[in-house]
């Protein structure tokens, strides 16, 4: 077998904190190995780009790291818990301190823009002020440039702004890691590069470390600091942008087609 | 072509069906087991509890009254004939108002709910679990079994009832106009009439039984919503089995409802 060019070394900020860490990571639906042995560390601050095709297991991936797919084995350390071993109870704290973009936005559609982005604060009542959930809701519309849409229903906004609401109804809760489940997807190009403008202030004003999930290469190279690999359920290749732009590694050209 | 591979092609089949039907099995059961831990759970939510009550018993208020008059006055012209071939139709308001509570009122309104409250439960679960909206209310730490499953079980077990007394009452009403279209009898004369003949022994089991499938149509609903695959064909076919399987539910538990009763009296 090809020896897999894997530049681990150059990249890797050795300062920094490792905020997720995740060991030999497999899972299996029926016979399909989607997820064979992955392992890959998230540090802080940083935005790590996840690259793959369509049906890579990207998603997968990212479930379980949340804990909303079980792994089969391994070890997926969040803020040095180990997510496999959790109690519902502590779970959901590790939860509180995660924000995830749903591929499909995943917007309760039975709710107003402004009910979508007080959800995640409804248990939080005891700590917030009805003044306080009405400032931080406005401050995360402020910040994805929706402030008109308050009282519209996600069937009301364009599919930008549907994108828009959701990453202000994650970044509501001020999370310390994000992970972007294909951000970019099914969005015109112009929007794409707005939303991945967005991932990254919102790494600059929230200093969140983020997983960035995508097929996208153009959002990949806007807001990676560092670039992951997924061919098969494996990891191909890492490194930074530039390493992925001068490739002449053939599978890695075929994503800027 | 060799007839013993056909043979395995067939058993196999057989055994990956009824391996799907026993998992299926095993399936329900602990979701009624999860179901059950979150009703008695500390927060309860009340709001969605009560929203839910409103959309499932308010909302189908206008669907029961019509159901239920014509339900009524069809009834009575369809028996005035027979009855007055016995020179019973004295009898008429009373045998009326005792099939329409002992039966007609919780089967016909439990059967309309299955298809109005059932599919709209599965299509709404659903599709909050194709576009993953289910699995951001996990990550925003709301169990979406608590806030989602049980106040629409619970609601559907308390609409149901009421939903079901209001068609009794107005098949009563129907079937009063009924009467009128020949001969002319009050509206209190024929209550009277009608109410004598019923006892709490007509009206007890009734009245237990459509709590039974009040919680048929929201726990199918919830089930097949709750389970729905992947992709946007999955709703339609969650809100269409939920609507066929919580109807031959609600046939059943009344035939089982009725052998009991019949035990007992
Ligand atoms: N819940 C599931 N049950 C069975 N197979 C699944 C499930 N989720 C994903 N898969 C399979 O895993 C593979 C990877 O899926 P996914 O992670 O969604 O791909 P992507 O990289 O496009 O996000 C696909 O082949 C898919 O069919
Ligand atoms: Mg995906």
């Amino acid at each position: 077998m090809e020896e897999v060019p894997i530049n681990h070394m150059k990249t890797k900020p050795h300062n920094r904190k490792v905020v997720i860490e995740i060991k030999l990571l497999k899972k299996s639906f029926g016979d399909q190995e989607v997820l064979k042995e992955i392992s890959l560390d998230l540090y802080d601050g940083e935005n790590l780009v996840i690259l793959g095709k369509s049906g890579s297991g990207k998603s997968v991936l990212i479930k379980c790291i949340v804990g909303l797919l079980n792994a089969d084995s391994g070890i997926i350390r969040i803020l040095g818990q180990n997510i496999p071993d959790l109690q519902s109870k502590e779970l959901s704290l590790i939860r509180e301190k995660i924000g995830f973009l749903f591929q499909s936005g995943a917007l309760y559609d039975s709710m107003t823009v402004r009910e979508n982005l007080e959800f995640p604060l409804r248990k939080k009542k005891d700590i917030f002020t009805k003044e306080q959930v009405d400032k931080k809701v406005l401050e995360a519309l402020n910040h994805v440039g929706l402030t008109d849409e308050l009282d519209k229903m996600p069937a009301q906004l364009s599919g930008g702004m549907r994108k828009r609401v959701s990453l202000a109804r994650t970044i509501v809760t001020n999370p310390l890691i994000m992970l972007y489940d294909e951000p970019t997807t099914g969005l015109d190009p112009v929007t794409s590069e707005e939303i991945s403008m967005l991932i990254n202030d919102v790494q600059k004003k929230y200093k969140t470390s983020s997983i960035i999930i995508t097929h996208d290469i153009k959002c990949a190279l806007l807001t990676a600091d560092r670039i992951i690999m997924l061919k098969d359920g494996e990891i191909y290749k890492e490194g930074a942008p530039e390493n992925f732009e001068n490739s002449s590694d053939a599978y890695a050209k075929s994503f800027f087609k | 072509m060799n007839p013993n591979t056909d043979y395995m092609e067939i058993m196999n089949s057989v055994r990956s069906k009824t391996f799907t039907f026993f998992e299926e099995i095993a399936d329900i059961f602990t979701f009624i087991q999860v179901i059950i831990k979150e009703t008695f759970s500390r927060d309860f939510e009340f709001k969605e509890f009560f929203y839910q009550c409103f959309q499932i018993g308010y909302k189908t208020l206008p669907l029961i009254a019509i159901t239920g008059t014509i339900m009524g006055l069809v009834l009575t012209i369809q028996s005035r004939p027979v009855l007055a071939d016995f020179g019973a139709v004295s009898m008429l308001p009373g045998m009326i108002a005792v099939s329409l509570i002992r039966e007609m009122g919780p089967v016909i309104t439990a059967l309309i709910c299955a298809g109005k409250i059932g599919s709209g439960i599965g299509a709404e679960l659903s599709s909050m679990k194709v576009t993953e909206q289910i699995d951001a209310m996990e990550l925003s730490s709301t169990n979406p079994i608590r806030y989602l499953v049980v106040t629409r079980i619970l609601a559907a077990t308390l609409m149901l009832p009421v939903l079901v007394l209001y068609a009794d009452l107005l098949g009563i009403l129907g079937s009063w106009a009924g009467a009128n279209i020949k001969g002319d009898v009050t509206f209190i004369l024929f209550f009277s009439q009608a109410f004598s003949h019923v006892g709490f022994i007509d009206f007890i089991p009734a009245f237990i039984k459509t709590f039974l499938f009040g919680a048929v149509i929201g726990f199918v609903g919830s089930y097949k919503g709750y389970h729905a695959g992947k992709g946007t064909a999955s709703v339609g076919e969650a809100a269409h089995s939920s609507v066929v399987q919580a109807s031959l539910l609600i046939i059943i538990v009344d035939m089982i409802a009725v052998q009991i009763t019949d035990m007992f009296i």
